[in-house]
């Protein structure tokens, strides 16, 4: 899978990175090796095969509908940049 | 069942259809969140029902809350949906302010309750059938509110995790009024499940409507295809909180769409923000901006499992459910449709319903509750819970009525002395001497003495026997409308020799 200049552009708008305009061309070239890389795993025949979504044997764990957290306002606050009257503060957003 | 006339548009190139699809987020009603020990209550201090999971700081690892899937398959078992024993969840990533993670942990191809229908009830009682096309769990998100600061927005978490179902509807609502009466009646389910508390105002239960506009056949065609290429293209308004905005709404979008379409436009498929205020809907995010959720199975949550004999056992917990209940009101007491489906709209109703009828006239037992009491209650905006007036004292009430001890007219009366907290109905009647007259001997004696001072209205009633309610009337006031009416009449008819 060969990944253009504008592939990276969007995918780095997508993820808030930003990315110079002269980078975009070297980038592409370097992602698009790393698939290739990654594709290789397409050559092992994985018919009928499960996929595996965890290297241990566990289910996931269920916690009971009982309340053990919260009312920590400060210390959710402690690294906001800005905050007032106990809400996070930040640059308005309009839709 | 019963089919009826889509909505229509007339525009200036022909008649145009409405096609619409629902996606109803409903809030889990849990005590903590979806994957945090954080309390879910309204109204606390901004960031107070917050934990660290919340806000998104590294490092944290999200916990299931089981409670909360037991919800998500009770409310699947409500309608009539396949449960999918194992399901997925992923990340759906964007950014904004207040969605601290960065992404919303929400379930994609793999959600756990499948394809069910819901069975919907008109106003009017007639009712049609609307495909699920799913429901799955995922986090709300926090509140931004922009009106605090002219420069800042302030952001608030507290209800960021929370735990919500979302229940997919498949496009098959044709009007305004068909979309208001399907989030009604999946409202009374959730409701009746207890797996949501329904409350629109504060955004509990909210709605995503979408919309587009065919010519007439158009729909037919695809529903005998699946062919979603025979519709327009849609357009989803989103957090629409109310039956009436729904409507509104809907109205506002397919004029728009409409009157695009017959310019020769065409329809982007777009989110649209509904404004209350204005009555109309706008477009929500620019088209370079389009939304690329990028989904992807959650690494730091296992699919989710359920073992099927938990699946059995919620399955046993579910209580009769509202279309079952209207049924069953109709054919053991012999209701109404009409009066059932009042009655089945709250769990509580019904069942207060159920009490007082017991062992009395049930058609009289469902007047005085939908009538007077509902009409009282709600004009106090108190819930049928809160009723001072216990059930059994409706079923007394009617015990009156039907061993005769009082006139249907005189237990209104009463009734309004029950509403003032005077006690049971026959404490009521025997304190204020409402008892009715059915002493033969009493009534003779108040028309005979009416008749000896009216004479020329005696004359009158033999001329025209009409003239006899004036004499009615009169015997009534003499006794304090206590006088059994028939008994009244018959003697009347006797004395005047008609």
């Amino acid at each position: 899978m060969a990944i253009d200049a504008d592939t990276v552009r969007k995918v780095a708008r997508l993820a808030r990175i930003r990315v110079e305009e002269s980078a975009l061309e070297p980038m592409a070239k370097e992602l698009t090796g790393i698939m290739a890389w990654i594709e290789q795993l397409a050559e092992v025949d994985t018919d009928g095969v499960e996929p595996m979504t965890s290297n241990v044997a566990i289910k996931l764990p269920l916690r009971e509908d009982v309340v053990t957290d919260g009312e920590r306002q400060g210390a959710v606050l402690a690294n906001a940049p800005r905050s007032d009257k106990g809400f996070f503060v930040v640059p308005k957003v309009v839709e | 069942m019963s089919e009826r006339a889509p909505y229509r548009v007339q525009g200036r190139t022909g008649e145009w259809e409405l096609v619409l699809g629902l996606e109803v987020h409903a809030q889990v009603a849990s005590n903590a969140k979806l994957f945090s020990g954080a309390a879910t209550g309204f109204g606390a201090e901004p960031n107070m029902h917050v934990s660290l999971v919340d806000a998104g700081f590294p490092g944290m690892l999200p916990v299931i809350n089981k409670y909360c899937v037991e919800q998500a398959v009770k409310t699947g078992f409500g309608l009539r949906a396949e449960i999918n024993h194992v399901s997925v969840f992923d990340r759906k990533n964007y950014f904004y302010p207040d969605l601290p993670q960065g992404y919303q942990i929400s379930q994609f191809k793999q959600p756990i309750v499948g394809e069910g229908t819901l069975e919907v009830e008109r106003d009017d009682g007639s009712r049609f059938k609307v495909g699920i096309e799913r429901l799955h769990l995922e986090q709300d998100a926090g509140k931004s509110v922009h009106d605090m600061d002219p420069h800042w927005t302030y952001v608030d978490l507290n209800r960021s995790g929370v735990a919500l179902m979302e229940i997919v509807s498949k496009p098959h609502m044709r009007s305004p009024e068909d979309a208001a009466a399907y989030v009604k009646t999946l409202r009374t389910l959730v409701r009746y499940l207890g797996t949501c508390d329904g409350d629109m105002e504060k955004g509990n239960l909210r709605a995503d409507v979408n919309v587009s506009v065919c010519r007439p056949g158009q729909f037919e065609k695809f529903m005998a295809s699946g062919d979603f290429t025979h519709l327009g293209t849609r357009c989803e308004i989103k957090n629409v909180n109310s039956m009436r905005f729904i409507q509104q709404a809907i109205v506002y979008e397919a004029r728009r769409q409409v009157e695009i379409l017959e310019d020769g436009g065409k329809i982007d498929q777009e989110t649209r923000l509904f404004d209350p205020g204005k009555g109309e809907t706008r477009s929500m995010r620019s088209k370079e901006d389009a939304m690329d959720y990028r989904y992807f199975p959650d690494p730091d949550l296992l699919p989710l499992e359920l073992d099927p004999a938990w699946v059995k056992a919620i399955q046993a917990t579910l209580p009769e459910l509202p279309d079952a209940k209207r049924e069953r009101l109709q054919s053991q007491y012999g209701l109404s449709a009409y009066d059932a489906g009042v009655l089945v709209i709250e769990g509580a109703r019904a069942d207060y319903f159920e009490q007082a009828a017991k062992g009395v006239d049930a058609k009289l037992v469902s007047n005085f509750t939908t009538n007077e009491l509902l009409s009282r209650l709600s004009k106090d905006g108190l819930e049928i819970d809160q009723s001072p007036i216990p059930p059994e004292d409706i079923g007394g009430l009617v015990a009156l009525i039907q061993d005769g001890t009082i006139s249907s007219k005189i237990a209104k009366e009463v009734f309004d002395h029950m509403w003032a907290g005077e006690g049971a109905p026959a404490k009521i009647v025997e304190a204020r001497g409402l008892k009715q007259v059915t002493d033969t001997g009493a009534i003779e004696k108040a028309i005979d003495e009416i008749m000896a001072a009216n004479p020329d209205k005696v004359a009158a009633a033999r001329d025209k026997p009409q003239a006899v309610g004036w004499f009615v009337g009169q015997v009534m006031k003499a006794t304090g409308g206590k006088a059994n009416p028939a008994a009244v009449n018959q003697i009347l008819q006797t004395k005047l020799g008609l």
